[in-house]
């Protein structure tokens, strides 16, 4: 095949603060006419790659050759200028505008220079045939220039005549099924991606990145866009498809390119390739990362979900009809692609989402503990000690009828009061507050590391105080054990920080996280849910993590981490789900589960839920076995 | 009657100069409390203007109409322009909060355009007054539709033909197009190449100069060339600002609404028989009509009546 390069990139490389390398050597050719997918995990760089070439970012090394001429992209505007377009998982529109007005945004006018046209006024004066006249003609024509300059730069009527033209014929061209005088914001997700695309077009570019174009699309949508991305192929555009979805790079692309870790593992032909060895690609080889991992001791089910539907913002189902369990003394890992319900799964949990369906039960370990009037007033206690709930420590039931409220209350507090069994609890009505207070920590997003769970201007003090300033009894605030607990962690985990009075907006991003996950372990919780504890840390710090993570697993603390490196997903979970579009993929052993296996799952093509419906999660032999079949099944 | 519709369409120029300048200003995402500074400080560039015409001339007879409409007018657009200078300087290149910038510059203002005035010799400036004030010299003989079309001064039709050009090029042309997009999201308006800064900093020194328009209309043409207290004029400005609220963010609309506050405002001075409590009642009607509307659009919740996404936030390109 002797094809005409598009786009070639050679040893591009990108760091981000902090020391991430988000690129490093990125090598990328793309032919004229041809749809390049470009396949990777989450964090693996593509989004970044492509960035640097529609001039969001810069490259810090390498070089962009653009029709075999290098060039420098500087901003989008010089990627537009290069007839690159780029539409972004994120959709940059304006709402309040038509869908024409928001695809000729920014369009720059053709230039009308006075002097050129003074210049054709005398040249027209002095070809003239009646002198007298001429000069008269040329004397009206000077005297409207500025009017006409005027009216150039305002460009009244402008839009209209554009819009009838340009536009419908590249409606028309790639069949697009779109009405340009409908607002943005009475559009639903795939006509507003189809302005984005629109828009790309009429700017004229020639090579197209569409960044994870299927995620927000039905079926249906998404086969009409294949249809109109095989239409651009014909036209001679060159195109760029991030996605996760392997069968959707085996259907649609030309070419695979696969980046793992922000380097170039290598490009394939799809005709050539699997969507299994494009899975052994994406996720690399298992590497040993040595982090310590104890059996759990004694696993008790402590968190129990049935059937939980979560929506999202725009109403579609996050999570969908979720069943799992996560045991007190154990680390259940959630690994899924980013955006598929992660995020709704532990809002959900902690009461922050809106639970549509299902029940989640809570079991609280209070066998043998005493009753406190922590969570309990003296109106409660006395119900549930009628209803058989109490024992004393000498193991006789517990009779307050006729005991005074005072006695009572010395009881409690002298802890003669204990449990009998474990409270169970449903948590799916319960205010964000009480679901906090009965132990259940969400420890952080990481989009919002600062809103969601620290006050950027406040001090590490001021913030460890914030979990706790319910809790006194005096107007004033008392400093002391937030003051003790903050030096605690910044010793213990090792925070760089001029002092303890730094507002946390101040710290670099990896010390704000240790603050915050101190701070969430410190309230001994009973379970721990982290997301992205380490992302954007250094190694020593992530270990660091690892071992708060697994001390608190030996504490018996259910722990759910959600993370995004499998290698140490495997290496800390003792067992993990995976998530893919807000369901089930499978609940498979950490010790044992191959990483090939979490890669397609993770992509969708292996589908072990129906073993793990019951919970009863299956052996390792099963697994493996099963996991053979399905992909002999997937093959054919 | 005729006569009280006449003196409220008169009286509207001055809201509607505010409230345009204003909605240019908002539109490209620029919260300018400061508009009462900038009327104030207007009014006084006129008198600044019409003080250094009127001691070139060596008598008060010697005035002449055009030069003396002309002169405080250029002298009013540049006072009220850097003050628009000034607010962007500090809002688009130095980041600062617009509603603090906005407040400081409308006490500025203020306490500016009252020390000019205090050492100020005011020679002459009831004729330029009268200059002001009437704009076709017989009207009487066209009778109700004279007075209504044709009595008033220049300053009251410049008003209505800004406010009708503003509307046309924010809804018609590319300009406009792009500066909406600036004020609805500065993010997107950026990535399509779109030059941020210079649309907001023109936008606001535009908006200023027109607003500044107003406080020399109602020095000049409404009180006849007797300074009417810097309050005075800071209360058409907040007024202007309601205004903005009540049009909806629409030039044209601007225009109606603008002689509807006129009418209320000149309520009270029309019910001669009203006690004092009943006129203070009557004078607080503009602003209880304004909560009403900011009610009605956000129960509604129509997306054309929200007021510009990123109103009152400052754009840093850093910021993903």
């Amino acid at each position: 095949m002797n094809k005409e390069i598009a786009l070639e990139l050679k040893n591009i490389c990108k760091y981000f603060p902090g020391g991430v390398i988000a690129n490093k050597n990125a090598n990328l050719t793309l032919y004229k006419g041809e749809i390049l997918s470009l396949l990777g995990e989450n964090g693996s760089g593509k989004t970044t790659l492509m960035n640097m070439i529609s001039g969001i970012y810069f490259p810090d090394e390498g070089q962009i050759f653009v029709g075999g001429k290098e060039v420098s992209i500087r901003g989008p505007k010089d990627a537009f200028d290069l007839k690159i377009g780029m539409v972004h998982q994120h959709f940059k529109l304006i709402d309040v505008f038509t869908a024409a007005d928001n695809i000729i945004l920014g369009e720059e006018m053709p230039k009308y220079s006075l002097k050129e046209a003074f210049k054709q006024i005398k040249d027209d004066c002095a070809s003239a045939e009646n002198k007298a006249k001429g000069v008269l003609l040329a004397a009206l024509k000077t005297a409207a220039l500025p009017f006409i300059k005027i009216g150039k730069f305002i460009a009244f009527n402008h839009l209209a005549r554009q819009r009838a033209k340009k536009l419908q014929e590249i409606v028309g061209k790639y069949g697009f099924n779109i009405d340009l005088s409908k607002y943005i914001y009475e559009m639903s997700v795939s006509e507003k991606q189809t302005v984005e695309i629109i828009k790309v077009l009429y700017r004229g570019a020639d090579i197209l990145i569409l960044d994870e174009p299927t995620a927000v699309l039905t079926p249906q949508e998404i086969k009409k866009l294949f249809a109109v991305l095989r239409e651009m192929k014909k036209d001679g555009k060159s195109i760029v498809i991030i996605t996760h979805k392997l069968n959707e790079v085996m259907e649609i692309s030309d070419r695979v390119a696969v980046l793992r870790k922000g380097e170039h593992v290598g490009t394939v032909n799809t005709t050539e390739t699997s969507e299994k060895a494009l899975a052994e690609m994406m996720v690399g080889k298992k590497l040993d990362l040595n982090i310590e991992r104890k059996d759990p001791a004694d696993p008790k089910p402590r968190l129990i979900l049935k059937d939980i539907t979560v929506l999202n913002k725009e109403g579609g189902r996050a999570i969908d009809g979720v069943s799992f369990s996560v045991n007190g003394g154990e680390i259940l890992g959630i690994a899924g692609i980013s955006g598929n319900g992660q995020k709704e799964l532990l809002e959900g949990i902690a009461g922050l989402q809106k639970v549509e369906s299902g029940e989640i039960i809570f079991h609280n370990p209070k066998e043998n503990k005493p009753v406190t009037f922590f969570h309990k007033d003296l109106k409660q206690i006395k119900k549930m000690a009628a209803e058989g709930f109490f024992h004393y420590p000498d193991g006789n039931k517990v009779d307050l009828t006729g005991k005074s409220n005072k006695e009572i209350t010395r009881l409690v507090n002298e802890e003669q009061i204990l449990f009998y069994e474990d409270e169970i609890i449903d948590l799916r009505h319960r205010t964000p507050r009480e679901i906090q207070e009965l132990g259940i920590k969400l420890s952080f997003v990481p989009e919002d590391r600062l809103n969601m769970g620290l006050v950027g201007n406040m001090s590490i003090i001021d913030n460890m105080a914030l979990r706790s300033y319910r809790k006194g009894r005096s107007i004033f605030v008392n400093k002391k054990k937030p003051k003790a607990l903050a030096d605690t962690i910044i010793r213990d985990l090792e925070v760089v920080t001029p002092s303890d009075m730094t507002p946390v907006r101040r710290l670099s991003g990896g010390n704000v996280q240790k603050v915050l996950v101190g701070r969430e372990i410190s309230s001994s919780p009973k379970v721990l849910m982290a997301a992205y504890p380490v992302r954007g840390l250094d190694i020593n710090s992530s270990y660091l993590i690892y071992d708060l993570l697994n001390k608190q697993k030996e504490k018996n603390v259910a722990v759910v981490f959600v993370g995004e490196d499998l290698d140490v997903m495997m290496a800390l979970c003792d067992r993990i789900l995976v998530l893919c579009h807000g369901r089930v993929m499978g609940i498979v052993p950490g010790r044992t589960v191959t990483k090939e296996d979490l890669g397609l799952m993770m992509t969708g093509s292996l589908d072990l839920s129906k073993k793990a419906a019951e919970d009863a999660v299956p052996s390792a032999e099963e697994t493996a076995e099963a996991t053979v079949k399905e992909a002999e099944n997937d093959q054919e | 009657m005729i006569s009280f519709i006449a003196q409220s369409i008169r009286m509207s120029a001055a809201f509607l100069f505010g409230s345009t300048g204003e909605i240019i200003t908002e539109k490209a995402g620029h919260l300018n409390l400061g508009i009462p500074g900038v009327m104030c400080m207007g009014a006084i560039g006129g008198a600044i203007g019409a003080r250094l015409y009127v001691s070139s001339l060596a008598d008060i007879s010697q005035i002449s109409a055009f030069p003396a409409f002309v002169i405080p007018l250029l002298f009013c657009l540049v006072l009220a322009s850097l003050m628009g200078v000034l607010y962007s300087f500090l809002t688009v290149s130095l980041r600062a909060n617009q509603n603090i910038t906005g407040l400081a510059i409308s006490t500025f203002g203020a306490g500016f355009a009252t020390f000019v005035n205090n050492i100020i010799p005011k020679e002459g400036f009831k004729e330029i007054g009268y200059i002001y004030f009437k704009l076709f010299p017989s009207t009487e003989k066209l009778g109700a539709f004279g007075e209504l079309f044709f009595s008033y001064g220049a300053m009251v039709y410049l008003a209505i033909i800004i406010a009708i050009g503003a509307s046309l090029i924010l809804k018609k042309t590319r300009v406009g197009l792009h500066l909406r997009a600036v004020g609805e999201s500065p993010a997107t308006a950026d990535a399509t190449g779109i030059n941020i800064t210079e649309y907001r900093y023109t936008a606001t020194i535009v908006g200023s100069a027109i607003a500044g328009m107003g406080g020399l209309f109602y020095f000049f043409d409404m009180n006849g060339g007797s300074w009417p207290y810097s309050d005075a004029i800071s209360a058409l400005g907040w007024l202007s600002i309601a205004i903005v609220i009540f049009s909806i963010w629409k030039p044209d609309l601007s225009i109606f609404s603008s002689i509807i506050f006129g009418l209320l405002y000149r309520l009270q001075y029309f019910m001669a028989s009203a006690t004092l409590s009943q006129k203070t009642l009557i004078g607080m009607l503009p602003y209880v009509i304004t909560i009403l509307v900011l009610i009605v659009t956000s129960i509604v919740g129509s997306k054309k009546a929200q007021p510009p996404a990123s109103l009152g936030l400052n754009y840093f390109r850093e910021e993903r």
